[in-house]
């Protein structure tokens, strides 16, 4: 398969950045999108240019750390699925990809296509964690947790903080990345002794780092790989509220 | 945390939106009841609208209301406008919708504009009928007493081919903003669920299209119907 490819190319955080085209060849369609990046990386070191830096680690969808908005979709067009878990078949052989970064004022771009995501850690480090000693491990069912109870914060807790959320947000809201981390602890007994300072603080977080405000659009949802509800925002506007 | 603080965060300023959107919903409510009365006779409108004239003083204190109402709302979406410009200064050189679970549509991208629309649309609409563009109402007799005839100021303004459809296409405009707006500020309040939320997202368009569907009719049942034909022989709908 063949690709042109709109890339954007940004030397540094101050500097502006530009659109770059580029053109591959010989995709093999099972390819993921980082393996053609890849690619194309290759053979810009061999025409001694410098190749285009992205973000990327686990490469099986559980990590977190890449993210790109193909074509204005937060990790391309599929539904659930990270940027590293799309394959090239599920474009038009000879179409034109445009590549862009994470786009927020919280997330500056450091390079090209990597930005600076360590807003979202500001934002655990004012509660996304139980500090409150809940003793050793309890006896199975010492603590009842009904199933639907245990089932949504898991779904909650399969975040993986990857900032798609802010990404595809038109307002570039961090609504669903802290609301999930809110959630998974407020829906569990161990959460519960610090679910109001953490609701508060955490969300005084996110509103002090420059995020914009949720105004219910889901696109979020849509964008998330880990496919969580806003639901969630529903419930952290119900924490936060309790809590002030 | 202080008082204050909580009602300027992210959260606290879509509260607002939601509680006074909701308000104002309300109010649409009561407005579309009292103007559905125009469909039953120039008599009923007109008794109606004189009832609510002889309130007095409390018409003024319900008026304040609604106006800070609308003020807190219109005070917290420019806000928030102003927010979503500083927290994605560059915009995206393609931008598209993931469809699936996203409920992000022409209604909820257009917010603010549909909304600024109609906040150029009520002076206008304030003066065109409680004020009658600055001239006085047409009078008529109504059990033995001499009442405003607003009725009359209705007709002859959807007479007005450009009054009628202007106001029509604002309606249009309003149920846009309802679409999103319904159900967006129960969401905002928290007080979405898994089990209700489709139920109540499906209800948002139902509620819109009830409203603005009135509030659209009216214009083009009066310029196309008139008074006479319709209207004052006992009401065709």
């Amino acid at each position: 398969m063949k690709f042109n490819l709109k890339i954007w190319r940004q030397e540094g955080p101050t500097l502006p950045g530009r659109f770059a085209d580029y053109t591959v060849d010989n995709i093999i369609p099972e390819m993921s999108f980082l393996e053609m990046l890849d690619a194309l990386n290759e053979d810009l070191i061999k025409k001694g240019e410098e190749p285009v830096a992205f973000d990327s680690d686990c490469r099986e969808g559980i990590c977190g750390t890449c993210g790109l908005v193909i074509d204005g979709l937060a990790h391309g067009p599929k539904l659930a699925c990270t940027t590293c878990e799309v394959r090239m078949r599920v474009f038009e052989d000879g179409c034109t990809i445009t590549v862009e970064p994470f786009r927020a004022k919280a997330f500056p771009v450091i390079k090209d296509l990597v930005v600076d995501r360590t807003a979202f850690d500001r934002i655990i480090a004012k509660g996304g964690y139980v500090s409150e000693n809940t003793g050793s491990a309890p006896d199975g069912n010492a603590i009842p947790v009904s199933k639907d109870i245990a089932e949504a914060a898991m779904d909650s807790a399969a975040c993986i903080g990857c900032g798609a959320c802010v990404a595809a947000c038109p307002n570039a809201s961090a609504s669903l990345f802290v609301s999930a981390k809110i959630s998974q602890f407020a829906l569990l007994p161990q959460g519960h002794a610090e679910r109001k300072s953490r609701a508060t603080n955490m969300v005084g977080q996110m509103d002090d780092e420059g995020f914009g405000h949720c105004s219910n659009h889901a696109e979020c949802e849509a964008a998330c790989p880990k496919g969580i509800s806003i639901e969630n925002i529903a419930r952290m506007r119900r924490e936060y509220l309790k809590a002030i | 945390m202080s008082q204050i603080k909580p009602l300027k965060s992210t959260i606290g300023k879509k509260v607002i939106m939601a509680v006074s959107g909701i308000l104002l919903m309300l109010f649409l409510i009561a407005h579309l009841a009292g103007n559905l009365t125009l469909f039953v006779s120039a008599d009923t409108f007109n008794a109606y609208a004189h009832k609510l004239e002889s309130l007095g003083p409390l018409l003024y204190v319900a008026e304040a209301g609604l106006l800070a109402v609308f003020l807190f709302h219109i005070i917290a979406a420019f806000q928030t406008y102003a927010e979503k410009r500083r927290a994605r200064p560059d915009a995206y050189a393609v931008s598209a919708s993931k469809k699936g679970p996203s409920k992000m549509t022409v209604a909820s991208k257009s917010m603010i504009y549909t909304g600024i629309i109609l906040l150029l649309f009520i002076p206008a609409h304030i003066w065109m009928f409680k004020f009658n563009a600055g001239t006085p109402h047409p009078t008529t007799e109504l059990d033995g007493q001499e009442v405003k005839d607003i009725y009359t100021t209705v007709v002859n303004a959807f007479a007005n081919p450009a009054v009628a459809f202007g106001y029509a296409g604002v309606m249009f405009l309003l149920g846009l903003h309802l679409r999103h707006g319904f159900w967006s500020a129960l969401q905002s309040l928290g007080a979405m669920c898994p089990k209700w939320s489709p139920l109540i997202y499906a209800a948002g368009l139902l509620f819109a299209l009830a409203l603005a569907g009135g509030f659209f009719i009216l214009p083009l049942y009066f310029y196309f119907c008139g008074a006479g034909s319709c209207a004052v022989s006992g009401g065709a709908l």
